[in-house]
């Protein structure tokens, strides 16, 4: 099939190898890329701060060009849940509102485009390592993804996980980690204390953006556990 | 910047750096979630039970007029005597002109987040009148003078050290930190409020409509000596806590308990249906029901929010904040804080005072997730912040994201983003961290991500 994918700027300008693996996963499973290259955004932190006519600026494209696809995956749980969940709210009323319910079930975050879509969990990885697994809130909560990236990770070669004794925020939160960066930090904190409690040496991902909130707390207090996305692991050999 | 928005970040700076309170509420949280797990686990199917709820909610609050109705007359046909409080001030004058006319002079209270929602001891303490808590944390809270620091837990911050610490020294009592020895210190002062006091004052978890009933649940027995010692009885209730059915009981008893406190049900619930009948022995005399608006009917009117009416004040969505559990109850400076008080605290107090409460939030989902009935409370917080932009947006904010707009439409701009970036970043590693540094509030406490050398697009591009 044709998979449209949709990458957010984070992914792009910061973790490119994100897209990369899920570029080569999904070729290498034998579907056709079609990458919505001039699409950078999808609006989200407008969104999520209130700006919601400037939030459908950035949204607006989004529907058009991705409206019509096969299928849409996005390299972000939180993205995933923004053209997924929050699109139809945010075009409720407007000529946009049938195009944006459309592509609402067209969209898939990029593990659960595996597991649920395409019925894949073994990719013949290789990562041989104890690890965590953090389900960015949106995914978890507002697109219902538990099982997928753990369904994938069960069939990664070498890899142990180590569940964290709760479900619980990393406090990134978009705008809100600079709004309120006490806050986010303590949750931060919280989160990290709760990864190294179970001794793991990598927190695993399906979202970039906790990933960099996460990352950026261990580097600035020379802990040892690292970060790193879910399609990274799939790529591993 | 308003008051409340800078005491709310004055404050949360404090006890985001306090380790010995976060430790105290992770713990106490913690065993609440486990107890709390089992007991969902001992529905037959909790999802459909919170279904139930919600749906059960949903019907009481969309025919809040007819419930209520139903509700007065039959509390007034067995002689209970209901007033009707559009504000808190009217609330306050009903119940000083009550207190006033049965020449009263002590009050013995059981706990009630309307009360305090309505600064009531306050107002009857100015005026003279002797108010005394019985809800052990809440004794213990207004010894401490303070407010409750949650809605179910009021003193959950305190420790037992602390406790007897205050009890030692307000009481003049000279107890361990042994529970049982502090509760029987409380108990002895408590015991003797209850005899003297004119007046019995108590809160209530639901209103029944179909019987014209009240009812109340607890753990410490002390609601029922309110009700039942003095000879006059207040009672300061929302009125969104009407249920229709004295059957619903049967689900939102153990649902309250559940998601309150853990447990299946709590110690003693009970039903007061009006003042002492002929021939009854006990129960007070007289019996006033106040029916407390305080601007609930303006969220009645907000279809979209309506739901947060279904609140049945359980602290359950509380209980799992991240924000609620690092910031801890009195940073919100609100009655109802948590994720529920961030919600209706701007419809209650007003939005432009408020609405920081609706922005200092991750937007988790966890309090969605938990609520037993089933309020949309992780969206009601994004509806709150484009309600807040719609009345008055900021321009820096606007212009910002109208840059990142300008910018993010034309690829022609955004192509220079990672250059730009790296150059950016060369630089950066000078002034990361410091004061001066435009991304301080992301770089104090962590490492800024670096720009990659190859950026996704760049890739895409150069494999053709
Ligand atoms: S909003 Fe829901 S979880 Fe929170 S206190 Fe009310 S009923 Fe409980």
């Amino acid at each position: 099939m044709t998979v449209s994918l949709f990458i957010p700027c984070f992914v792009d300008l910061l973790y490119p190898k994100v897209g990369i693996s899920i570029v080569q996963i999904l070729e290498r499973l034998g579907h056709k890329i079609d990458f919505a290259e001039e699409l950078n955004c999808c609006g989200q932190p407008a969104f999520n701060s209130g700006y919601w006519d400037e939030a459908r600026e950035l949204a607006a494209p989004v529907v058009k060009r991705l409206k019509n696809a096969e299928a849409v995956v996005i390299a972000s749980g939180s993205c995933g849940a923004m053209l997924k969940v929050f699109y139809p709210q945010l075009f409720a009323g407007t000529e946009l509102e049938t195009d944006a319910k459309k592509l609402s079930s067209k969209c898939f975050e990029f593990s659960d485009f595996l597991v649920t879509k395409l019925g894949v969990t073994d990719l013949g990885a290789k990562f041989p390592a104890k690890v965590t697994f953090h389900d960015g809130c949106h995914g978890l909560r507002e697109l219902g993804i538990k099982r997928s990236p753990r369904a994938l990770l069960e069939k990664v070669q070498g890899l142990q996980l180590v569940e964290m004794k709760e479900e619980i925020c990393c406090g990134f939160g978009g705008t809100f980690a600079a709004k309120f960066p006490m806050i986010s930090t303590a949750m931060g904190d919280v989160k990290c204390a709760q990864a190294a409690e179970t001794g793991a040496d990598y927190i695993i991902s399906n979202d970039s953006s906790c990933l960099m909130h996460i990352q950026g707390l261990l580097e600035k207090q020379g802990k040892k556990l690292k970060t790193i996305h879910l399609a990274e692991v799939l790529t591993s050999r | 910047m308003t008051a409340p928005v800078q005491q709310f970040k004055r404050q949360a700076e404090v006890l985001t750096h306090d380790l010995r309170h976060r430790e105290i509420i992770q713990t106490a949280l913690g065993k609440y979630a486990v107890v709390r797990d089992k007991n969902r686990g001992a529905f037959q199917d909790y999802q459909s039970a919170r279904q139930a709820a919600a749906e059960t909610k949903w019907e009481a609050i969309n025919h809040l007029d007819k419930h209520l109705e139903q509700l007065v007359s039959k509390l007034e046909a067995r002689g209970t005597k209901v007033h009707w409080a559009s504000t808190g001030d009217q609330a306050r004058e009903i119940i000083q002109k009550i207190l006033r006319e049965k020449k009263a002079r002590s009050i013995i209270k059981s706990k009630a987040m309307t009360s305090e929602e309505i600064h009531l001891n306050h107002a009857l303490e100015e005026e003279g009148f002797e108010v005394v808590e019985s809800d052990l944390g809440e004794f213990i809270v207004q010894l401490k003078k303070e407010t409750p620091y949650h809605i179910v837990f009021p003193a959950m911050h305190l420790t037992r050290g602390e406790i007897r610490d205050l009890f030692n020294k307000e009481l003049a009592a000279n107890a361990t930190d042994n529970p049982e020895e502090l509760t029987m210190v409380a108990r002895r002062v408590m015991r003797q409020k209850y005899i003297t006091a004119d007046i019995g004052f108590t809160g209530a978890n639901f209103a029944i409509a179909e019987t014209g009933m009240i009812s109340i649940t607890e753990n410490e027995g002390n609601a029922r000596l309110t009700a039942a010692l003095p000879k006059t009885m207040i009672t300061l209730v929302g009125i969104e806590k009407v249920l229709p059915r004295l059957e619903d009981l049967a689900l939102f008893l153990p649902m309250l308990a559940t998601s309150g406190t853990g447990q299946p049900l709590t110690c003693y619930n009970t039903m007061y249906s009006g003042p002492r009948q002929p021939g009854e022995p006990d129960g007070p005399e007289e019996w006033h029901v106040v029916l407390l608006d305080n601007r609930r009917s303006e969220l009645l009117a907000d279809p979209e929010q309506r739901d947060a009416l279904h609140c049945i004040r359980c602290g359950a969505c509380l209980n799992v904040c991240p924000i609620f559990r690092n910031v801890g109850g009195h940073t919100y400076g609100t009655t109802y804080s948590g994720p529920i008080g961030s919600v209706i605290t701007p419809h209650l107090r007003g939005l432009d005072e408020w609405k920081h409460l609706s922005y200092s939030s991750s937007l988790c989902g966890a309090c969605t997730e938990t609520c037993p009935v089933k309020i949309d409370l992780a969206h009601h917080l994004l509806q709150n912040r484009r309600n807040s932009v719609q009345k008055k947006s900021s321009p820096a904010w606007k212009l910002g994201f109208e840059l990142m707009n300008f910018v993010f439409k034309r690829p022609g701009f955004y192509e220079f983003v990672a250059p730009l970036g790296r150059a950016a970043q060369k630089l950066h590693p000078m002034i990361a961290g410091k004061a001066f540094d435009p991304a301080f509030p992301w770089t104090k406490t962590r490492s800024a991500p670096k720009i990659a050398k190859q950026t996704f697009k760049e890739w895409w591009r150069e494999r053709g």
